[in-house]
C-alpha cells in the first residue's frame, strides 16, 4: 500500500481528502513533525482557505518537502496547497511560497463581471498527454471554491474558465497540484488522485 | 464556463429525513444515506442536511448522520440546523461536512460568521437566510420587500433580506442560501423576485430555495431569479423528477449544468 503523507497545517479539516485517499487504497499519515514525512512515498498539501494560513508552514517544513521532491517523491498541491507551490500570492504578500514552480498567484475576476469567489462545477479544458489527468476526458467537471489563482504557464495542463481562463492543473515532472477539489470532485476527481497515487 | 448547480436538501429530524409545507405538516420521506446515494448516482451537485429541529430543541445536528452521509460521497456536503459555536460547526465540519449554514446563531450575534470564516475559510461558511414578502403597504417603491425570520421561520427579526444578506457577505459569508418561507413546499415554484433582489446586491453565490415543484421552476430561476444554484428537496424525495431529467431540461434551455 502507497505511503501518502498529508500536511497539516490547520487549513481546514482533512477528512475528506483522508476519507478519498482511504477510497482509492492509498495509507495516509498526517505528520506532525517535518522529520516524519521521512517514510512517505508521496506527499499532499491539501487546503482551503487564505494564503496567510501556509504561514505555518515554516523553513523546516520547506526543507523537508523540498528533500522529498529532491528523491524523486511525487508532491501534489489542492487548491490552497497548489497554490503554496509558486513562489507567493497577492493574498498574503509577505508569505512565500514553496517556489518549485514559477509565478505568483493572483485574484480572479479583475474585470468584475462574475461572483467571486468562483464556487461550483466547471469544465476542464487540455490537451491529454499529462499523467496526472490521464483517462480524463477534457470537458469533465471538477468542484472548485477559491478567490486566487496561480498563472497560466508552461507548467499548466489543463485550464478552466470564470471570466477569465486560469490554470487548473499543473505539472511539472513528479510536481502536480490542481485548483480544484479531487477529493469533492466525484469520479473524476478521485481518478486525479488514483493518477498521483500512481506517480509513486 | 461554470455550471449552475442543482442541489438536494435532506431535512433531518430524529435521524430520518422529512419534509413539510410552508415549515410545518412534516412528514417522512426516507433514510438519509440512502438518499444521498441515490442522488449522488443521478449526479446531483451537492448535498446540504439541515437538522430542522435542533434550533428548537436547543441542540447540535446529528454527528451520526453527517457521518453516514458523508462516508461514501465525494461532492460537497454542507450541514445546518443548530449551529450557535464554533465547538458546533467544529463538531459538524470533523463528522464530514464541507460547509456549515447557520442562521439563527448569526443573526443573533452576526460575530460568528466572521469567526467561522477566519477558522475554516469563506468557503465553509453558508449563511442561511429564511424570509417571507412583506404586505405591499410595507413595500418600497421599486418591488416588493422581504422579512428575515429566525428560528425555522417562527420568530421575525425585524430585517430585510438584502441587507442582511449583504451583510453577511461583508462579515465573511461565502455563499447564501435564500429560502422563500412563502413557498418552501408548496411547488409553486422559487421565489425569483427575492431571488433576483438578493444576488444582485451581493458577490458571492446565492442557492435558491423553496417552491420547486417542476422542471419550468429550475429554468425560472436561473434566468429571471439570476441564482447560481438552486436547492429542492420534496420534488426529488418522492421522485417527482430526477436529478438527471432535471438536468437534461436545463441543459435544453441553454443553462449550463454539470451531466
Amino acid at each position: 500500500m502507497t505511503m501518502i503523507a498529508l500536511i497539516d497545517y490547520g487549513a481546514g479539516n482533512l477528512t475528506s481528502v483522508k476519507k478519498a485517499l482511504a477510497a482509492i487504497g492509498a495509507e495516509v499519515f498526517t505528520p506532525r513533525r517535518p522529520e516524519d514525512i521521512a517514510p512517505a512515498q508521496g506527499v499532499i498539501v491539501p487546503g482551503v482557505g487564505h494564503f496567510g494560513a501556509t504561514n505555518s508552514l515554516d523553513q523546516r517544513w520547506m526543507d523537508a518537502i523540498l528533500e522529498r521532491i529532491g528523491e524523486g517523491r511525487p508532491l501534489l498541491g489542492i487548491c490552497l496547497g497548489m497554490q503554496w507551490l509558486f513562489e507567493g500570492s497577492d493574498e498574503a504578500p509577505d508569505c512565500r511560497g514553496l517556489g518549485v514552480l514559477g509565478g505568483r498567484c493572483y485574484r480572479l475576476g479583475a474585470a468584475g463581471t462574475v461572483k467571486v469567489p468562483h464556487v461550483g462545477w466547471n469544465s476542464l479544458t487540455f490537451q491529454p498527454g499529462a499523467s496526472i489527468v490521464d483517462g480524463i476526458t477534457p470537458g469533465a467537471q471538477v468542484y472548485f471554491t477559491h478567490s486566487y489563482v496561480v498563472p497560466i504557464t508552461s507548467d499548466t495542463v489543463a485550464m478552466s474558465n470564470h471570466g477569465e481562463a486560469f490554470a487548473a492543473v499543473v505539472q511539472h515532472g513528479q510536481v502536480a497540484g490542481v485548483q480544484f477539489h479531487p477529493e469533492k470532485s466525484g469520479d473524476v476527481g478521485l481518478r486525479v488522485l488514483r493518477n498521483f497515487v500512481a506517480l509513486t | 464556463m461554470l455550471s449552475k448547480r442543482i442541489i438536494a436538501c435532506l431535512d433531518v429530524r430524529d435521524g430520518q429525513v422529512v419534509k413539510g409545507v410552508n415549515f410545518e405538516d412534516l412528514r417522512s420521506a426516507g433514510d438519509p444515506a440512502e438518499l444521498a446515494r441515490r442522488y449522488n448516482a443521478e449526479g446531483i451537485d451537492e448535498l446540504v442536511i439541515l437538522d430542522i429541529t435542533a434550533t428548537l430543541e436547543a441542540r447540535r445536528a446529528l454527528p451520526a448522520t453527517i457521518r453516514a452521509v458523508a462516508r461514501e460521497l465525494f461532492i460537497p456536503l454542507a450541514v445546518g440546523g443548530g449551529i450557535r459555536s464554533e465547538a458546533d460547526a467544529a463538531a459538524a465540519i470533523d463528522a464530514g461536512a464541507d460547509k456549515v449554514s447557520v442562521n439563527t446563531a448569526a443573526l443573533t450575534d452576526p460575530r460568528i460568521i466572521t469567526t467561522l470564516a477566519d477558522r475554516y475559510g469563506s468557503q465553509a461558511v453558508v449563511v442561511a437566510v429564511d424570509a417571507k414578502r412583506m404586505p405591499p403597504e410595507e413595500s418600497a417603491a421599486g418591488g416588493a420587500r422581504f422579512a428575515v425570520y429566525a428560528r425555522s421561520g417562527q420568530t421575525a427579526v425585524n430585517r430585510d433580506a438584502v441587507e442582511w444578506a449583504r451583510e453577511a457577505e461583508s462579515r465573511g459569508a461565502g455563499e447564501i442560501l435564500l429560502t422563500s418561507i412563502d413557498r418552501d413546499g408548496t411547488k409553486r415554484g422559487f421565489e425569483c423576485e427575492l431571488t433576483a433582489a438578493v444576488s444582485r446586491a451581493v458577490s458571492i453565490p446565492v442557492i435558491a430555495s423553496g417552491g420547486a415543484g417542476t422542471l419550468g421552476h429550475f429554468v425560472e430561476v436561473f434566468t429571471d431569479g439570476c441564482a447560481d444554484a438552486a436547492l429542492a428537496a420534496s420534488i426529488f424525495h418522492y421522485a417527482e423528477t430526477s436529478v438527471r431529467a432535471l438536468k437534461e431540461h436545463l441543459h435544453a434551455h441553454h443553462i449550463p449544468v454539470r451531466r
